[in-house]
């Protein structure tokens, strides 16, 4: 089980300014769930899932860079987009537990950008209100994208969950799976509660009640049980992340660390 | 000196509407509505370029083709600028641009319904772009590019791309 001890140390994060943390937050949460999903790329169950998969990957990578250059910027310790992707180390990422969950199925990749889509869409729009400039216009970008992932995971989500009785099953243990971490978004801690008293974040009651509502209208209408317990799995937003991150990053930086500097 | 040596800016707005886009080459930079503005920085061509989704792979050739068709027109000294504000959108794309996709085979965006969830009972109406059937459904919202979604037509049964709204 994932090592998310809330007395675990908090790693050296080589950065203290809210804004910067809030953008690597962004970025790691769609840079790693891009990467995750890019895993699937030519192994889907058909074509044009596998396409879709790929498209949203590109989309989250896309949105990725914007977020980091923007940390870069703002913490000014001269770090490109690249150099924070490829050169930090576990315990310097901050995106939730929940992206980094392995694949699974195809029932539980979706089962988790599903998750992931209901939360990204209200944050982006809430998020293009904020009164930092340069937050509410990637806000603005992102949001347009995301919106097609959220209709296509919400919309499968209904069908496979009210579909065969091996599909429900395999979205119910995937719900099951997932839950505990699907709530990570909402755990606020002093850097939240200080960018959404500056209005640069919308405050989480704000997105988790449109979360709440799509979530469990959706859930409804594919026959599937809301799972019981109000147990959260968290840790990622201070870098204390499962084990699987480190497999990711392994990946992932190899070639960096490999060949500091190459270029392609 | 070097300032009586810079073209107009809409003499280089045509060169630039030159530029096929390096996925869909039936239409320009200028018809895709990427070119947000040009001007001139004292004698340093400005060029500022939206994108049009945020992972397009296109995005880094499009600046290289920009640069490479400027210098092939003189202009030594450039500058290419990201502008994410306004977000691009499909309404941008010239009349010109609409009717090149469709003869290319492809679906234009069907304007004010950007918003709108493809497919299902309130879906916009895609017409087939090879025999003008409304009878289409949605295959997938994704597509050969991040910009486009898949299509069939029932009519003359052929696969399509749409242009999606954005």
């Amino acid at each position: 089980m994932a090592m998310t001890a809330s007395d675990a140390p908090v790693p050296a994060t080589g950065t203290t300014e809210p804004l910067a943390e809030f953008a690597l937050r962004m970025g790691d949460n769609c840079l790693i769930l891009g990467h995750r999903v890019s895993e699937w790329c030519g192994h889907a169950p058909v074509l044009e899932e596998d396409i879709a998969l790929a498209n949203v990957a590109l989309d989250l990578i896309g949105q990725t860079r914007f977020w980091l250059e923007l940390a870069g910027a703002v913490e000014g310790r001269d770090r490109s987009a690249d150099d924070l992707a490829f050169l930090r180390d576990a315990g310097e990422f901050r995106n939730v537990l929940l992206v980094e969950q392995p694949n699974g199925d195809f029932g539980k990749t979706l089962m988790r950008q599903f998750l992931f889509d209901a939360w990204h869409k209200p944050m982006l729009d809430g998020l293009q209100g904020s009164s930092e400039p340069r937050i509410a216009e990637i806000a603005e970008k992102a949001a347009k994208e995301v919106s097609y992932h959220l209709e296509r995971s919400t919309d499968l989500v209904v069908r496979l969950g009210d579909g065969s009785d091996e599909s429900h099953a395999r979205m119910q243990a995937a719900l099951d799976d997932l839950w505990p971490y699907a709530r990570e978004f909402f755990v606020d801690d002093p850097i939240d509660a200080a960018l959404a008293d500056a209005g640069a974040v919308p405050p989480s009651a704000a997105v988790r009640a449109p979360w709440d509502a799509h979530v469990t209208a959706t859930l409804k209408a594919s026959t599937l049980r809301l799972p019981e317990g109000g147990y959260v799995q968290k840790g990622g937003k201070r870098g204390v992340h499962s084990e699987h991150l480190g497999y990711i990053l392994a990946e992932m930086q190899f070639l960096q660390r490999a060949y500091p500097g190459a270029r392609w | 000196m070097a300032t009586l040596a810079r073209p107009a800016v809409e003499q280089i707005r045509s060169w630039l509407d030159q530029v096929p886009d390096p996925e869909i080459p039936v239409i320009s930079l200028v018809d895709l509505g990427i070119i947000r503005d040009i001007r001139w920085d004292d004698d340093t061509l400005v060029v500022t370029v939206t994108p049009t989704y945020s992972g397009c792979p296109a995005t880094s050739v499009i600046n290289l083709e920009i640069e490479t068709a400027l210098r092939d027109h003189g202009i030594d000294k450039m500058r290419l600028e990201r502008q994410l504000s306004p977000a691009w959108t499909t309404a941008w794309i010239s009349e010109r641009g609409r009717t090149r996709l469709r003869d290319y085979g492809i679906a234009p965006p069907i304007e004010g319904t950007a918003h709108c969830a493809l497919g299902g009972e309130d879906g916009p109406t895609i017409v087939c772009p090879r025999c003008s059937s409304e009878a289409t459904e949605m295959i997938s919202r994704f597509g050969s590019t991040p910009c486009k979604a898949s299509y069939r037509c029932t009519a003359c049964l052929e696969p399509f791309d749409y242009f999606k709204c954005h």
